[in-house]
């Protein structure tokens, strides 16, 4: 088959940008969801239906960027996905667990006996937080090459830590977005509290990353390289001056720019997560294989790939169409 | 115990708990777009009363559903590398068409279904319910794909060890496929034809005789006299072709050792693989080889067929098989009889007045579907062994050599986790049940005529 270039070139590289993308799209968006659970605890009662109906009619679809994710990890890297997996094993296990215990208390919480609420309340905690802990424990492990000695495991302790940490920011953020008055005051507390954490995450991962691999090293500190990056660094900077002068003033009068800081902070996440893409490219193990020697056949990529084509703007646009109908300030989850 | 069989335990528990999910969702997703359906058409508000209800149990089950989904597509990297290597390329697609056009019209949709009916139009809102029903049923479609062509593989050829997809279609169409998924998708049907009487069963046992109870008793037991034939059909069929492509399954299925014509059909027995023979037999003379080849000295297979010279068996572990199978068709025999005798208490008593005892019998079927779907997948699954993809590739050259010890540990985790959400499922579903038959109806409240649905007075947080 004679496609444009070589296929066997141009194929992994596609497949490894879309999943590229629906990672960065799933960190973010269930970055929020799982973000508002974590903040469960810290909100008083009657504030905790707000903050579930929140992300009530998002967080099934925003799940499904995971499950993509695999799913393109899977389809397209099969040798990579096996390697990856059995190596996360444990942590995929906790996360999973996490994930079920947080999709099952969200709808119990409402169902069941008044008596059991906070019971399920306390499951959509704890859920959230083995989701948040395990996925930046896995973060940590994949940046260190999938490895279990005892400087990485505290290395991939700290991730889990700041990922978690980065994810209730984002939460908070979504929460000054679509809540009003003395929740949306008390979400601003919190995001000023977590910060800290997104700024120490990234920072620790952007100073770890290229001592790993002198690879990853070279990448970054070579003429011209380093001048082509420099803007990564920058811009991210002043993404948290403008975080942090902006979340001092905010609320403001009618409501304007309260979507600001969460739009920062995905900017951020785009960013952090773009430096880390640039520093493994081009493998999808660390160090071990490459996207091109992981890659499927040739025909089975092409024909995943012309059903993407038309499939993906139609999820694109379909879900831009739920958050548009679902847009404003979150209101009670009701069924009719 | 070592990592293969601990991981097929492990898959075996993870698919079983996800498959639970799913079998109400396919149905239950057309049957609540039915309820609303008949709502517009004649404004009777006991279908937005049965809506209401079962909305609730569709949320709930399609929350355990996409969660316990999402554990099923780590499986296949966590504890079997060698599925995706091996046949990565046929596999593969197959997965990511059912994540790009099922998972997410679905999800995307199900918040619109949920949660949208006060801020879209009506019918914006039952075009999104008809999308989230259509939604599952082509997951169903996709994977069933799948697990079919791992039993009838075809359209494909080996090269190095590794498939590669040489035909769609016939990858797409094989053999097996449109038998499996028309059983599966008539198992999810009977599966909630049975839930909505069951529960309305016990609802009408509280002493709910709300105009909407009766409707959905209705709907379930006219349902269920229904679908039961076409299933039992459907069945036969599946049978026939199982036995085209895999004669060792249909062996162990009906209890079978020798090849042979008059071959009797086993009602019941004990299998004794040591001693290659069937213990305390209870058998109907010609009766297999009428069922399978419709004629009464039609030669069927029998296991022993499947002995290599040296020995080795070839052939799946007879009693799981020969067991499963029988509590399935036992099942559907029992909705036979249930659903029809309901047909007939229905038209002498009415709804609303059936007597106590067929009341007891259809709370305690509630939950029959998941048995026989649970015990007609084992049968399918356990019968395909020792082949994970039929003739190509063996289930233990899949697994991971990830220690024994972690697959155990996280096996328990799993049984833990499942064990109390299943419970909790069922007492939720009760305890609704119970809410909805202590409070007033929906449609008493003020309810605004006709689709244009927004209303003031319902609990919050539902
Ligand atoms: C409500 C559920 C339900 C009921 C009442 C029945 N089945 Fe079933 N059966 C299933 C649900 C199911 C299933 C879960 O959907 C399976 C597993 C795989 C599949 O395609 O369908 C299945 C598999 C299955 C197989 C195995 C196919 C294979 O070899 O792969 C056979 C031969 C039958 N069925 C036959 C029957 C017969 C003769 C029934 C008559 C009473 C029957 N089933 C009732
Ligand atoms: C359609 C999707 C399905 C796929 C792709 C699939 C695939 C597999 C795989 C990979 C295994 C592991 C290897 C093995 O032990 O045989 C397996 C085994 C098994 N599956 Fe399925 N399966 C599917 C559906 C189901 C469903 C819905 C159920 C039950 C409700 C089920 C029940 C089992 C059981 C019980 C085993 C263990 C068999 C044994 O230990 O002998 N499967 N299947
Ligand atoms: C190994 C096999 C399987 C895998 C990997 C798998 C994976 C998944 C995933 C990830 C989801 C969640 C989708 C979302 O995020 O919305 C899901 C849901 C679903 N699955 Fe499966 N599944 C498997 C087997 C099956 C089988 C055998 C059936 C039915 C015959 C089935 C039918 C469905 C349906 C209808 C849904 C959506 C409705 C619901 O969640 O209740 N799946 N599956």
């Amino acid at each position: 088959m004679n496609y444009f270039g070589d296929p066997s070139i141009w194929l992994p590289w596609t497949f490894a940008a879309l999943m590229g993308l629906s990672i960065l799209i799933y960190v973010v968006l269930d970055g929020f969801d799982l973000g508002v659970g974590l903040l469960m605890p810290l909100a008083d009662e009657d504030e905790k239906d707000r903050l579930v109906a929140s992300i009530g009619p998002f967080w099934d679809a925003n799940e499904t960027w995971l499950v993509l994710a695999v799913g393109l990890l899977l389809v397209a890297f099969p040798p990579a996905h096996g390697t990856i997996l059995t190596a996360l094993y444990l942590p995929v296990f906790v996360m999973l667990v996490g994930l079920i215990l947080r999709g099952v208390s969200f709808e119990m919480r409402a169902k069941a006996p008044i008596a059991q609420k906070p019971v399920w309340n306390a499951a959509f905690f704890v859920g959230s937080l083995m989701a948040s802990l395990s996925q930046g424990f896995m973060l940590g492990m994949y940046i260190m090459g999938l490895t279990w000695t005892l400087p990485h495991v505290a290395f991939e302790l700290l991730t889990a830590i700041f990922l978690t940490v980065g994810y209730s920011f984002i939460g908070s953020a979504w929460l000054i977005w679509k809540t009003e008055g003395q929740l949306q005051i008390r979400a601003l507390g919190w995001a000023k509290g977590g910060i800290w954490g997104l700024v120490m995450g990234i920072g620790a991962i952007s100073l770890a990353t290229p001592f790993v691999s002198t690879r990853i090293f070279d990448k970054w500190f070579s003429w011209p390289e380093f001048a082509y990056l420099s803007p990564l660094p920058i811009i991210s900077g002043a993404l948290v001056i403008f975080l942090w002068w902006q979340l001092a003033r905010l609320p403001l009068l009618n409501d304007r720019w309260s979507w600001t800081p969460f739009a920062a902070a995905t900017a951020l996440f785009t960013f952090a997560y773009g430096g880390l893409a640039y520093s493994f490219y081009p493998y999808v193990v660390p160090e071990k294989i490459t996207i091109y020697e992981a890659a499927s056949a040739p025909e089975s990529l092409f024909i995943i790939l012309i059903g993407t084509l038309f499939v993906l703007p139609a999820i694109l646009g379909y879900t831009i169409l739920s958050y548009y109908i679902f847009r404003g300030k979150a209101t009670a989850l009701r069924y009719d | 115990m070592d990592t293969l069989l601990l991981s097929r335990i492990q898959f075996g528990a993870n698919i079983s708990f996800h498959i639970l999910f799913p079998t109400i969702t396919i149905a239950l997703g057309w049957m609540l777009l039915f309820f609303k359906l008949r709502f517009s058409a004649t404004g009777d508000r006991k279908w937005m009363d049965a809506y209401m209800f079962w909305v609730k149990v569709f949320a709930l089950s399609f929350a355990m559903g996409v969660v316990s989904g999402i554990t099923m597509s780590f499986q296949f990297g966590t504890n079997w590398p060698g599925f995706m290597e091996t046949v990565g390329n046929v596999a593969g697609p197959l997965l990511a068409y059912e994540i790009m056009t099922a998972f997410f019209l679905e999800a995307v949709f199900l918040g619109i279904m949920l949660f949208g009916a006060s801020r879209v139009k009506s019918w914006v809102h039952t075009l999104a319910t008809f999308l989230v029903a259509f939604g599952t049923t082509m997951s169903t479609f996709w994977i069933i794909v799948l697990n079919s062509w791992m039993h009838t593989p075809q359209g494909y050829e080996l090269i190095d060890g590794v498939v590669h997809a040489t035909n769609w279609f016939e990858i797409v169409f094989n053999p097996s496929m449109p038998y499996r998924f028309v059983h599966m998708m008539l198992a999810s049907g009977l599966t909630v034809a049975f839930l909505f009487a069951g529960i309305s069963a016990l609802r009408m046992l509280w002493g709910d005789r709300g105009e909407d109870v009766k409707s959905a008793f209705r709907v379930g037991v006219i349902a269920g006299a229904g679908l039961i034939p076409l299933q039992i059909l459907a069945g036969d069929f599946h049978g026939l072709n199982t036995l085209e492509y895999q004669p060792a399954k249909v062996a162990a299925m009906e209890g079978n050792w020798e090849t042979g014509p008059n071959v009797p059909l086993v009602l019941f027995a004990i299998p004794d693989e040591e001693a290659r023979e069937n213990r305390f037999e209870i058998a109907i003379p010609n009766g297999a080889s009428l069922i399978l080849t419709h004629k009464a000295d039609g030669v069927v297979p029998g296991l022993n067929d499947f002995v290599a010279d040296d020995g080795e068996i070839l052939h799946p572990r007879v009693a799981p098989v020969f067991f499963s199978f029988r509590i399935m068709v036992g099942v559907g025999m029992a909705m036979l009889l249930l659903s029809w005798s309901g047909l007939a208490l229905l038209r002498r008593y009415g709804a609303g007045d059936i007597p106590k005892l067929p009341l007891y019998t259809f709370c305690a079927m509630s939950f029959s579907g998941w048995i026989a779907t649970l015990a007609g997948w084992y049968t399918t699954e356990i019968g395909r062994q020792p082949w994970l993809v039929q003739g190509v590739l063996a289930t233990k050259d899949a697994v991971s050599d990830v220690p024994a010890a972690m697959v155990l540990s996280t096996l328990i985790g799993y049984l833990i986790v499942y064990a109390v959400l299943i419970l909790a499922y069922i007492g939720v579903i009760t305890y609704l049940a119970l809410k909805a038959t202590r409070s007033e109806p929906y449609s008493t409240r003020n309810y605004p005529r006709r689709g244009e649905a927004r209303v003031a007075a319902l609990q919050p947080g539902e």
